[in-house]
This record gives structure tokens, sequence and C-alpha cells, in this order.
């Protein structure tokens, strides 16, 4: 494979303007991050270690292998949200390994509101089961939650994907061979106690564990009986009398460890083969990320400079290079393993979106996992373009990623807006995981255009009613809906609603390309099966 | 009319001379010492004749012996190139009483020219502006002491023969004057077997900018336009360009218009070059006068699209400037880089050896000068010079990156070069934003660095050197059954 040959300047002014940009964005990132890590306010950590329970990042990194990653899943789950009083929605979630094996693990942090679940933590806690389900990860609940948090019940309890959502997952995968592993390390009431009751294996932790259908308080309304917490549902009454938990753990350090020891124990996983090779680090520098995306977002740049600095030894077998100029496409390795790439170099036309398509049924049949590089605006629009047919020939590439059923990864590292985002395989189209550049934006259309289209539709309706219009009364239209489209593009907004599995630092990007690969081959890829392609 | 001529020199700019000929429909002839006989410019040469022993004095420098050889050959003209004889007056006085042709400006020009005193004397008369300097020739110290006060320090004491930055000597205070001048002198013997030395004003971080003129023997003299020569390291140039940073069209036709005075004054013919020192107030000096073609003449060629050596040829064959001052444009701008062999972490000092590869860059805009090529030996005996690079684009940035992109591109190995210092010149803020003067090397800290300690071996740099990222094939072809998450090590997200 020949090697991407670059042609940036990283002594140009510009250049070093857009690493100051980019850095400048990293380093947010960072920030937020690092706040999130700390989970819930620094009295309620104090109580937590106080009555000798691990922070839930502590008990971790007990349970993951020594010196290996973790593949952390939406850290900024509600941001700006709820008053930002739930920090990554009160939970962990993500993949890492445990006795070799990637599991996949779902923490409570107790000391966010006592671990109760938000709107956002059971959208969390069904995404995290999501990639377990369609990966063939092994699951690992370490639990220590209030249950649902009763002010927002609403948005949490009765429907389809809220919290009984999650017992479904566990009953399902069960079924599926995947294994569902519970480690009570606090409360786990109410529905909460059918996540240990739904589990093939659940450990507790003594004096601290408890799993009841209702609480004391609860009980004492109901029925008048006054109990202690423990002798309702601890650890000596479901490993001795109910049956509930199986195994007795003296405090959270060895329950852990007897998590560790059930997963040694499971059947061991079939990877499916897709032929890796020696690994080989990209030929350019990943740093040089931060200099080649613009500062500002208007400005093309060629992806294959992106490609250049994520794939192996920098090497690139692009495909159809002389036609559809606007997508690119092509075969790479990432960490040895074989992939196709497509990355936008503009707006999608006909012939862009079928090389697309073709591209995509390459990579399907031939079972080669997608990576999509998203920077798009959208497709053509205007008259030449209907009357050529742009509708159905992008419906065409949307058929040919909907119905890939190859693992596929999308990086949005610019503009995801319109019908564009459909394309480049969006949230909505599966992708094993999507994540986020710090400098993107995702959003149905541009501000400018939003109310471009939204105000013309008003000044229609007012000169019906023979109303003119003067350019102040256009702008005071037009201000808000920008103001709001620039606030809710913000990937950061989409991160916070887990649009997507979190925003990375740019040059993180093959890392995580790297980790997410092998995880998505521990389910079988199945033949490739394509609808009525509209031609 | 010339038929044939013979190039009294070598490297670069006798390949460059051969070139001009042979568009002329001249033929050359090559002359060389014992270790150039399998130089370039000997084998690019119509005919080829070994003149002596390597030291210059016994082959390149001996008039007598290149005059009978060009006889012999039954040339018509000698053209010197630039260095060796080429502003020597005896030199071109016997060739003009050969029955030769001179290609360059009579033996008269250059003799009035190559005696700085007299020259200074000449340039006053003729309304061009000199440095503020002590025009009488400096006889005894006490004397010249008291010259030196009345001019007010610091000064530069100066060869009144000389040239090319040697013999001379910067004096901040009194106490330095007596051992430059005898420095001073010393050196000048040597160099120009003349000891007359001479004080002049010092200016504060002056531009180096000289005007090409070309003189026909009708008495028609135009200017080219300037060159900046600013970037110098111990007097010697070492970027140039064309035009200058701070020359508006206002100071341009000032002085042209004093350099085609200057060269009007000693009646010149051919090419020449006239250089100013131009202070911070955009007031310029009378320097001197170079009566020969300029290692940096490519410059001005790349922006008038005129080739001054083929007119140095019609001009010596008796033909009229075939233009006038106002037909003569400049477009874009052009940078030259000197490639020599010599090591910039070392002082300087030459750099001999045997050149294992060389690769020239190319490419739009790039002109390459050069009078080497793989396999050649890189002697101890002339000017280290080895190839010249010079970037032409629309504008001063375009030409710089074409040049940033071009020294990359560029081999020399088995001798040092200055390419990655001139990288560094060439990136340095000031240099971009065109803060040139001539101590410029200095006061940015450019000389004297501290050498790297790294020695790369030779077999990596010509492994470097060899390899063709686009040649390169896949990885090795074997399958691997581990995964990243046991090879990355302990990495997360928010790390």
């Amino acid at each position: 494979m020949r090697r991407i040959q670059t042609k940036i300047q990283p002594s140009s002014p510009e250049f070093r303007e857009n690493v100051d940009y980019h850095k400048g964005l990293a380093r947010e990132l960072q920030e937020k991050l690092q706040k999130f890590a700390q989970g819930g306010p620094k009295h309620a950590r104090e109580k937590h270690t106080a009555r000798g329970k691990l922070l839930v990042r502590d008990r971790l990194a007990h349970l993951f292998d020594p010196n290996t990653p973790f593949l952390e899943l939406c850290p900024l789950a509600a941001l700006s949200m709820y008053e930002d009083s739930a920090p990554a929605a009160g939970m962990v979630t993500g993949i890492g390994v445990v006795n070799g094996r990637e599991v996949m693990i779902v923490a409570n942090d107790a000391t966010v509101k006592g671990g109760t679940y938000f709107p956002m933590t059971i959208k969390k806690h069904l995404r995290a089961q999501e990639v377990a389900m369609e990966n063939n990860l092994p699951c690992i609940y370490l639990v220590d939650s209030g249950g649902i948090f009763l002010p927002h019940q609403s948005e949490t309890f009765p429907d389809r994907e809220h919290f009984g959502r999650i017992f479904y997952n566990q009953a399902r995968m069960s079924a599926m061979g995947i294994p569902q592993i519970s480690v009570v390390m606090g409360s786990c009431t109410a529905g909460g106690a059918y996540v240990p009751a739904m589990s093939d294996e659940s450990v507790i932790v003594k004096n601290q564990g408890t799993i009841f259908i209702g609480g004391p308080p609860l009980v004492k309304a109901a029925t008048g009986e006054i109990v202690t917490e423990e002798e309702l549902g601890g650890a000596d009454v479901h490993c001795r009398i109910s049956g509930v938990a199986d195994h007795y753990a003296e405090n959270d350090a060895h329950a852990i460890s007897i998590a560790r020891d059930i997963v040694e124990a499971l059947a061991p996983q079939n990877r499916t083969d897709i032929g890796r090779m020696t690994p080989e680090d990209p030929f350019y520098d990943p740093e040089e990320l931060y200099g080649i995306v613009p500062k500002d977002d208007r400005k093309p740049f060629d992806v294959r400079e992106i490609i250049a600095r994520i794939v192996d030894g920098s090497r690139f077998q692009e495909f159809k290079a002389l036609y559809g100029l606007t997508v690119v496409c092509g075969f790479a390795r990432i960490m040895g393993y074989p992939v196709g790439i497509i990355g936008n170099n503009g707006v999608l036309f006909s012939e862009s979106s079928l090389k697309a398509a073709h591209f995509v049924t390459l990579c399907s049949m031939r079972k080669i996992p997608l990576i999509f590089l998203q920077n798009i605006t959208g497709f053509i629009v205007g008259k030449q373009y209907e009357h050529g047919g742009i509708a159905r020939d992008g419906a065409k590439l949307v058929h040919a990623v909907s119905n890939a059923d190859v693992p596929k990864f999308t990086i949005v590292i610019g503009g995801s807006y319109g019908a564009g985002n459909y394309g480049m395989c969006g949230r909505a189209f599966g992708p094993r995981f999507m994540w986020m550049w710090p400098n993107s934006k995702i959003c149905v259309m541009g501000g400018k255009q939003a109310a471009g289209v939204l105000s013309t539709v008003k000044v229609e309706q007012l000169k019906k009613q023979g109303q003119e219009i003067t350019p102040e009364m256009l702008e005071q239209i037009q201000a808000p809906i920008l103001a709001r489209y620039e606030e809710e593009a913000n990937c950061y907004y989409s991160t916070g609603r887990i649009w997507d599995d979190g925003i990375i630092d740019l040059k993180n990007t093959r890392n995580i390309l790297g980790l997410g690969i092998p995880v998505t081959l521990n389910s079988q890829i199945p033949n490739y099966k394509l609808g009525i392609m509209r031609m | 009319m010339i038929k044939k001529v013979l190039i009294a020199n070598r490297s670069e700019i006798a390949v460059r001379i051969i070139r001009a000929a042979r568009e002329e429909g001249i033929s050359s002839v090559a002359v060389y010492s014992d270790v150039d006989k399998d130089a370039l410019h000997v084998r690019m040469a119509d005919e080829s004749y070994n003149i002596g022993l390597p030291p210059a004095k016994e082959s390149y420098l001996n008039a007598d012996k290149i005059i009978e050889t060009a006889l012999k050959a039954n040339c018509q003209a000698i053209h010197p190139g630039y260095g060796f004889l080429a502003e020597n007056a005896d030199f071109a006085k016997k060739v003009e009483d050969a029955g030769l042709i001179f290609v360059g400006p009579s033996h008269a020009s250059v003799l009035a020219m190559g005696d700085k005193i007299q020259a200074r004397n000449l340039m006053t008369k003729a309304g061009v502006p000199v440095v503020p300097g002590i025009l009488a020739k400096i006889d005894s110290f006490s004397h010249a002491k008291k010259e030196a006060e009345q001019l007010g320090y610091p000064i530069l004491v100066k060869a009144a023969g000389g040239g090319g930055g040697k013999g001379i000597r910067l004096v901040s205070n009194s106490n330095e004057l007596e051992a430059a001048l005898e420095a001073a002198a010393r050196e000048a013997t040597s160099a120009f077997s003349d000891p007359r030395v001479y004080l002049e004003k010092y200016l504060e971080k002056p531009r180096h900018i000289e005007v090409q003129v070309l003189a026909d023997s009708f008495g028609n003299t135009v200017h080219l336009f300037e060159r900046e020569c600013s970037i110098q390291r111990r007097h010697q140039k070492v970027i140039e360009e064309s035009p200058s940073f701070i020359v508006d069209d206002d100071l341009r036709a000032k002085m042209g218009n004093a350099a085609v005075r200057a060269a009007k004054a000693v009646n010149y013919r051919s090419a020449g070059t006239i250089e100013f020192l131009v202070d911070q107030n955009k007031n310029f000096f009378f320097l001197e006068m170079n009566t020969r073609i300029q290692v940096e003449h490519p410059l001005t060629e790349l922006i008038t699209g005129l080739d001054l050596v083929r007119l140095q040829f019609r001009i010596a064959n008796g033909a009229k400037i075939p233009f006038t001052q106002d037909q003569i444009h400049r477009h874009g701008h052009a940078i030259e880089c000197r490639i020599y062999a010599e090591d910039p972490e070392n002082n300087f000092l030459p750099s001999p050896g045997k050149l294992h590869l060389v690769r020239m860059p190319q490419g739009p805009g790039i002109r390459v000068d050069s009078g080497i090529e793989t396999g050649l030996e890189i002697s101890i005996y002339y000017d280290p010079i080895l190839s010249k690079i010079i970037a032409w684009g629309e504008n001063r940035e375009t030409a710089r990156q074409r040049m940033l992109i071009a020294l990359r591109e560029t081999v020399v190995l088995g001798v040092q070069t200055p390419v990655s210092f001139l990288l560094d010149v060439l990136n340095d803020p000031n240099f971009i934003s065109g803060h040139t003067h001539t101590g410029f090397l200095e006061e940015h800290g450019f000389i004297n660095k501290p050498p790297t300690d790294k020695e790369v071996p030779l077999e990596v740099l010509v492994a470097a050197a060899l390899y063709r990222p686009e040649r390169a094939v896949a990885a090795e072809g074997k399958t691997l059954s581990s995964t990243p998450w046991t090879e990355i090590g302990p990495w997360k997200i928010g790390g």
C-alpha cells in the first residue's frame, strides 16, 4: 500500500494558529473530563469512603487487569443538564480487560445523588448494554444505587427505553449467552433489586450491600413491620436464606476479586479473524492533526491528511480516486486490522454518493470494518441535482450503510448536518461506536440556513396579513434562532444527551479505533444482505 | 566575432558560462588544474586543457599560461567569471594586448574601481554618496589615530586593494586600532599584494544592497534593479534576494541612477555591480564596484527574464544593449542560497571530501546553478562553493516557501553543508518579517552556535537519502492473534 503524501506546512502561521485553537479545545475537554471523573460533591465522597467503600473509579482500577486500557463510554453524559447536579449521570460505563477478556462494566456512582437513575443515567446504562449485546461482551454491574430519581419518574419509568428495559436486556443477553454478573456494593432497592436478581451470578458485600423490593420505610408503611436493612436484605440474608445472591464478600476489594474469578471461569470467547497484521505507527505525527483542521469550520481541508495520521504507516489504498471527488474512500489498516475508510471532502453529489455506496458494498461483502470520518454539510441541492435524482442516489448510500452489518465506526471530525449525517452513518444507522472531535458540530442544518428558512416562512405569513417587514424585524426573528442553533449544534450539547459515545482528543482517534475494532470482533459478521435500491 | 571562448574559471560559474556560450553559438574551452581533471566544467566544455598544479597560483591564477592556452586553442575571447583573475587589471590588460577580447570591462575600468581609495574619490566627483571615511591612505599610526577620532568610533579598517571581505577589521575604540591596522595590512598584503588600508565610518545595522548595471561600448548604461545581500557571515554573503524588502520605487530609482552614474564615471562596459550600504533611514552609500559577473546574478535574471552572461558575450562582440532603461521590468521575487562545503557548526570551516551522493532540488520556480555531481572530490584548494539554489515566486513568501522545500530536497553526502543552517535562517521570524542587516546572523545567534553532539553515521545518511517513501511496501505480512487491548498499556480517554 502506498503512503499518503502530505501537503501540509507545519511552519505556516495558519497551521500554528490551528494548533493553538485545537490544543485549547483539547484542554477544555480534559478539564471537563477531569471534573466529571471526580463524581459527586466532596462531602458525599468523604462520607462514601468513611464507610469503608471504594470510590467507583477505584473499584474499576481493582477490577481491571493492571496496565490495560479502559475505553470509557459517555463520560460527559448529563453535561449541562439537571443544573449539573449529576456529573456523568452518576454512572461509569465502558470496556476494560478482566482476566484477559474485554468486558462491559456498568458502575453506579453513589456519591452522585445516591447513585439514583436520572433520565440520562438510564440512557447511559442502556447504551452500555446495547454495546455489550452487539459485541458479545460479558457485563459486570457494580451496583450501588437508590433506584429511580423520583422527581424525574415520568421520564424514567414507563416507556420502552426506560428503567424496565435494563432487565429486559439482561434477560435477552443471558439467553444469547452473554454473561451477566452483578456485584452488589450498596443498595439495590425496588426495581434496582432486579439487577442482581436477573444476573447469571451475583456477589454481595456484607454490611454494605442490600437487595430488597421494598426498603424498611416502605415495609413499615405497608405492614407496620420494623426491620433493619441488613435483616431485610443484607449479604447474610441473600447468600444463606433467600438465594438471591451467590457469593459472599467481606468488603469491596474482596467482592471485586470474586468478580474477577467469575470471569476467569467463563467459557472462552471466539474472536472473528479478519487477519490482523503487525501494526505500524502512522508515518506522519498524529499531533499534526491539531494543525490540519482549520479553526474556521467553513474552510475545507483534505480528509486524506487526517487519514494519514490515523492509519498504519500512513498507507492508504484509495478507491475511485478520480471519481466523485467530494468523498474519499479507501482501504487501510489500523493497528494491524484491515479497515475501509470513508471521509468527506465536501458536499455529497450523486457521483460521490454512488461511489461511497459502492465502497460500503465492497467492505460489507468482504467483511471489512468501516470507518466514517464525518465532515458533511449535506447532499447537494438545486433543480439540476433534483432532476438528476440526487434523492435516489443519496438513498442508495443510506440503503447500503443501513444494511452494512460489518462493524461501523463513526467519527465526527467537523460538521454533521442534515441527511449528510444519515449517509455518513450517524447515530441512527447503528455504528458500533460514534465519537466526536471537540471542534465538531451536529445539527439538522446550519444556524444561518435554519434562520433563513424559518424567517422566510414567517415573512410570508406576515405579508399575507398585509404587514411590511423591516430589516430590524427580520433581525429580531433570526437572532434567537441563530443563538439556539449555535448552542444545540455544539458537540457538548450532543454528548451530554448521549447522541454519541463521547468527545475525544484528536490524537486519541487511533487508539480509540484500535481498541474498538477488536471489541467488535467478539461477535460474528453476518453475510451481506441488501434491500431494494431505487435504480 | 567570438567563435570560441576560454573560460578562466571552474565549478558552477564555469558551467554557467559554458551554457551561455553554447546558447550564443560559441564553443567553449575549459581549463583545469590537476585535481579538477574530472570536474563537471571540464566534461561540459567542448575542449579542455590542463594548466597546472592544484594551488590556484600554479593554475587558475596563472595569467600567462591561461592566455597562452587561449591562443593555442584559437580562442577569440576569455571570460574570467568571478574570483581568480576576474578583477585583475593586469590580466585584463594582458588579454587585450594578446589581441583577445576580455569578456568584461576594459582594464582601465577594473583598475579605477580596484583601488578603493581612488574609487571613492571618483564616486564623490560623480555625485554618488560614499560612506564617510578617510580618503587618504594611512601612513603612520599616529596619523591614523587622529583621523579615526575625527571620524568617530566604531570604524572599519579596510584594505585599499581588496574586496570579498578580506582585510576588513571592525575597531570600536582607539586601543584596538593599532592591532587592527597591522592585521588588516598583513591580510591585505597576502591577499592582494597591496598593504594599503583606509578607515571608514561604521554604520549601525546597515543593509547591503547592490545594483546590477549593464553597459555597452557605446556609452549606453542601464541598471537592472537591486539585490539585497545583508545575510552575511564574516562579510561573506549567505542568502541573497531581489527585490529588497525595504527598497521602494523611489529609492530604487535613486539608487539605480546613482549606480548608472558610478558606472559611467569609469567608462564601464559589460555587467557590473555597484554595492551600497543602506542605513536605517534609507540613506545609501557607495561601498565598492564589482567589475565582473556576481555570484548572485541569477536573482536578477529570474526577476527580469534577461540573461546577463549572454548579454556579456553580445556586448563583448560589439553589440548595443538591445533595450532601454524603461523597457526593463521586474516580476516577482527571488531568493538565492549558496551551498558551500563547509561546517556551520564548526565555525564554517571548509569541509573537503568526496561527494558520495548529490541530489539537487527541482520544481516550479527552482533554478540550480551547480558545479558538482555524485562522485566528485571537493578539494581544499579553492573556494568551497558547490552550488546555488535560487527560488522564484510571485512574492517573497512564495519564494521563501519554495526555497524551504528545495532545501529539504537537497542531498549532499560526504561533506558538511549549511542546508539546515539555511533552513533555520529562512525560518527565523526576523528574516520572515524582512528585518535584515549585515549583522543579522551575529545578532540572532546563528554564528558560533554550539555544535550538536549527534554524529549521524554515513550509512544512515545514505539510507535516508536513498529512501523513497512511495516505494515502500506494506508491513510484514504476519498475522497476529493478540489485540491492542494487551498492547496499548494503561490508556484511558480522560488520560
